[in-house]
């Protein structure tokens, strides 16, 4: 059985905090900043349970500023 | 395995395209124009014609479209954008030429310059936004606007008494003996990007091979003038607008063999 291994960089500066990627996410690895904004003022989007991540784009796809880099790993040997 | 060995060049899978300028877009939180900016610059990319792409920018909340993906881009008058690019296509027969307009911009003002430009077959792609709504003007009633909805100018709800039908634009011009592919798309779910895109590499493809003109509607959010937030206009538009503008190809002309 292989496993996948994802990660997320989301650019904090260009997030709007539209939200639309936490609600893609199928394992809900996303969240909006509950306090912190960016310099424009927005709640940003952030990883908040990393480790659920399976790269599987889906955030990215939707983000309408393009501020989502998608990794992934697949270890065969898992 | 850890973040850093997860975060590195060789497993990138996805990222911003590098024909989007790095500038922040003027664009609502959530508005469905990124989205769809974002898979054209992919897709000029992708398709390797970048260089010979000229986009047409219309009046309505995309009249910055210009600014925000790098090639060639012609400002156009309210609605003239398929004039203007019939123009840029017959002067330039070798350039990829589309329209991005507004159901505002080509389906009220430019109605005429829409339907003579598919009707002539110009080999253009037009990409119509259609949110049921003037966005950048503050969410007035537009053709599009469908029976019952709330808009600035029709606080009680659109009335067919009062204001007539909602207007669907992309069957009148698949009607024409000059469009070759006209569809209808969406960009509120991974999968509907992914069928945007490919429906809008369909049509790049046809204006290049000179098969006619093709449209690609999106059917799209205005989460400001619709007042909700970003994901529960999705699910307005799921639910309001996919009846009346159901997705799905409206015409496919297959290329003579
Ligand atoms: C000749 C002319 N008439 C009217 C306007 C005002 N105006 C600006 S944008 C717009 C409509 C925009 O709506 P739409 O095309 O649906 O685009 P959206 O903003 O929703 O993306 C109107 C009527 C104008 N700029 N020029
Ligand atoms: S890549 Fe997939 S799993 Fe990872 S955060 Fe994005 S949507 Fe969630
Ligand atoms: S979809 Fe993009 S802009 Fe919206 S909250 Fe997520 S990262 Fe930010
Ligand atoms: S007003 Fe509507 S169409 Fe215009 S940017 Fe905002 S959400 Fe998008």
């Amino acid at each position: 059985m292989a496993k996948v291994f994802g990660a997320v960089t989301i650019d904090a500066d260009m997030c709007k905090g539209c939200n639309l990627c936490v609600v893609a996410c199928p394992t809900d690895v996303l969240a909006l900043q509950p306090q912190e904004v960016n310099d424009r003022g927005y709640h940003y989007a952030f990883p908040e349970k990393p480790d659920a991540c399976i790269g599987c784009a889906a955030c990215a796809t939707v983000c309408p500023d393009a501020c989502i880099e998608v990794y992934r790993v697949v270890d065969k040997n898992i | 395995m850890t973040r850093e060995e997860i975060i590195r060049p060789e497993n990138k899978v996805y990222g911003r395209p590098e024909l989007l300028m790095p500038v922040h877009t003027h664009y609502c939180p959530g508005c469905s124009h990124g989205v769809v900016h974002k898979i054209i610059a992919e897709l000029l990319q992708e398709m390797n014609v970048a260089d010979k792409a000229v986009g047409v920018a219309p009046v309505g909340c995309a009249v910055f479209a210009y600014n925000y993906i790098d090639i060639d881009w012609i400002e156009a008058a309210h609605g003239r954008a398929p004039a203007v690019a019939t123009a840029a296509s017959r002067l330039n027969p070798d350039a990829l030429v589309f329209t991005y307009q507004g159901d505002g911009d080509l389906s009220a003002i430019g109605t005429a310059e829409t339907i003579h430009a598919a009707n002539r077959g110009e080999n253009i792609v037009i990409i119509f936004i259609n949110n049921a709504i003037y966005g950048m003007t503050g969410g007035q009633m537009a053709p599009t606007t469908l029976l019952g909805m709330k808009t600035a100018t029709t606080p009680y709800g659109r009335r067919a008494d009062l204001n007539g039908y909602p207007l669907a634009i992309s069957p009148i011009l698949a009607s024409l003996d000059g469009t070759c592919y006209v569809t209808r798309q969406a960009v509120h779910t991974p999968a509907a990007v992914r069928k945007a895109k490919a429906a809008i590499k369909k049509a790049f493809q046809n204006a290049m091979a000179k098969r006619g003109t093709s449209v690609v509607e999106i059917v799209a959010t205005c989460n400001s003038g619709w007042k909700l937030t970003p994901a529960q206009s999705n699910d307005w538009m799921v639910e309001n607008m996919f009846p009346k503008y159901p997705l799905g190809d409206l015409k496919n002309v297959e290329p003579q063999q």
